[in-house]
């Protein structure tokens, strides 16, 4: 692994990739996006933002074992108006729903949502039968990144944020506005 | 006391209850109305002194709603049940023991914010963890559509 960022040929799932880049752009533009994008990339602060056991695999992620900052994720953020991405690290109770929203809202353009987790994917083991328990974050916001596991290993959550780094890597001013316009959320 | 010894007790306080000798515990099924009297007697006297509520429990037996209440004595230790019932479902409503065990505060606002059971006489009833816009989640009539079943 290189200290900053993955290189193509070391990257496991390149497909995406491509299919990604494969939208079609403006060759004017594309060079800003591509400046643009590679600061964006490379400067992803995450918000202190985790309401259960997914979270300990966060702080675990962003310890020197697995080492966040390699990636230039280093800066947890205690205020959503400084991040740009919020990774949704556990359950969502739906008495809890209204601040996740209220704290996506606050948070500035562009930003991102990372759903870690089978409770934040689905409900997870609360799914059934459950009256508190949103089922899927992505009722609420719209997602980018799904990691799913019980909870994800720090290996996972890494390969999920450079899943959306290589996302953030391919968009363009069309893409932004196909992505917004399919979110269906309310 | 032992279990046959509660028993005969409270048949002696009140001869018109059902008592029954359950597995661990006396069972005493009591109507709502003599709930409160029994169990300040049961305090009070001597023999008894059920110093202390365990628990209060309420229950959904789907055309009836119940509490069950564990007590003990610290000072003797045993314990005994009470059990009660109501079939009115719109306005179920039991006496209030906070004024004999202070611990019911608590259990009786949890009981009435899941349930809806009504307690008469506590200081304080409000619900406990939800929202006022939300339904009472444990009984069986409850109907949310966001709940998924299969």
């Amino acid at each position: 692994m290189g200290i900053k960022g993955m290189k193509y040929e070391e990257f496991g799932d390149n497909e995406s990739l491509e299919l990604l880049r494969k939208s079609g752009s403006n060759v004017i533009l594309t060079t800003i996006d591509d400046v643009i994008n590679w600061g964006r990339k490379n400067s992803l602060w995450p918000l202190t933002f985790a309401t259960s056991c997914c979270g300990i695999e966060m702080m675990q992620t962003g310890a020197p074992k697995h080492d966040f900052a390699r990636f230039g994720m280093e800066v947890y953020r205690a205020s959503p108006r400084q991040a740009d991405v919020i990774v949704v690290a556990g359950t969502i109770v739906k008495k809890m729903a209204p601040v996740l929203k209220r704290l996506y809202d606050e948070m500035s353009e562009p930003k991102y949502v990372v759903a870690m987790g089978a409770c934040t994917i689905t409900g997870g083991p609360f799914c059934e039968y459950s009256y508190t328990v949103v089922n899927g974050v992505d009722k609420i916001i719209p997602v980018d990144v799904f990691i799913p596991g019980c909870p994800p290993r720090p290996q996972a959550l890494l390969y999920g944020m450079l899943q959306l780094q290589r996302f953030i890597e391919t968009e363009t001013a069309d893409s932004k506005k196909k992505r917004s316009a399919s979110h269906s959320y309310k | 006391m032992d279990k046959v010894q509660i028993g005969e007790f409270i048949r002696s306080l009140d001869s018109d209850l059902d008592i029954k000798e359950g597995k661990q515990f006396t069972e005493v099924i009591i109507p709502p109305s003599k709930l409160h009297s029994l169990a300040s007697l049961l305090k009070e006297k001597e023999e008894t002194s059920f110093d202390f509520l365990v628990c209060i429990t309420g229950v959904d037996y789907g055309n009836e709603l119940g509490v069950i209440y564990h007590l003990r004595s610290t000072k003797y230790g045993h314990t005994v049940v009470l059990k009660s019932r109501t079939a009115d479902r719109e306005k179920p409503v039991f006496d209030s023991v906070t004024d004999i065990w202070k611990g019911a505060d608590l259990h009786e606002r949890e009981a009435f914010d899941l349930l809806g059971i009504k307690f008469a006489n506590h200081p304080d009833l409000r619900r406990l963890f939800l929202n006022s816009s939300w339904g009472f989640p444990l009984r069986k009539d409850y109907i949310d559509e966001d709940i998924i079943t299969w």
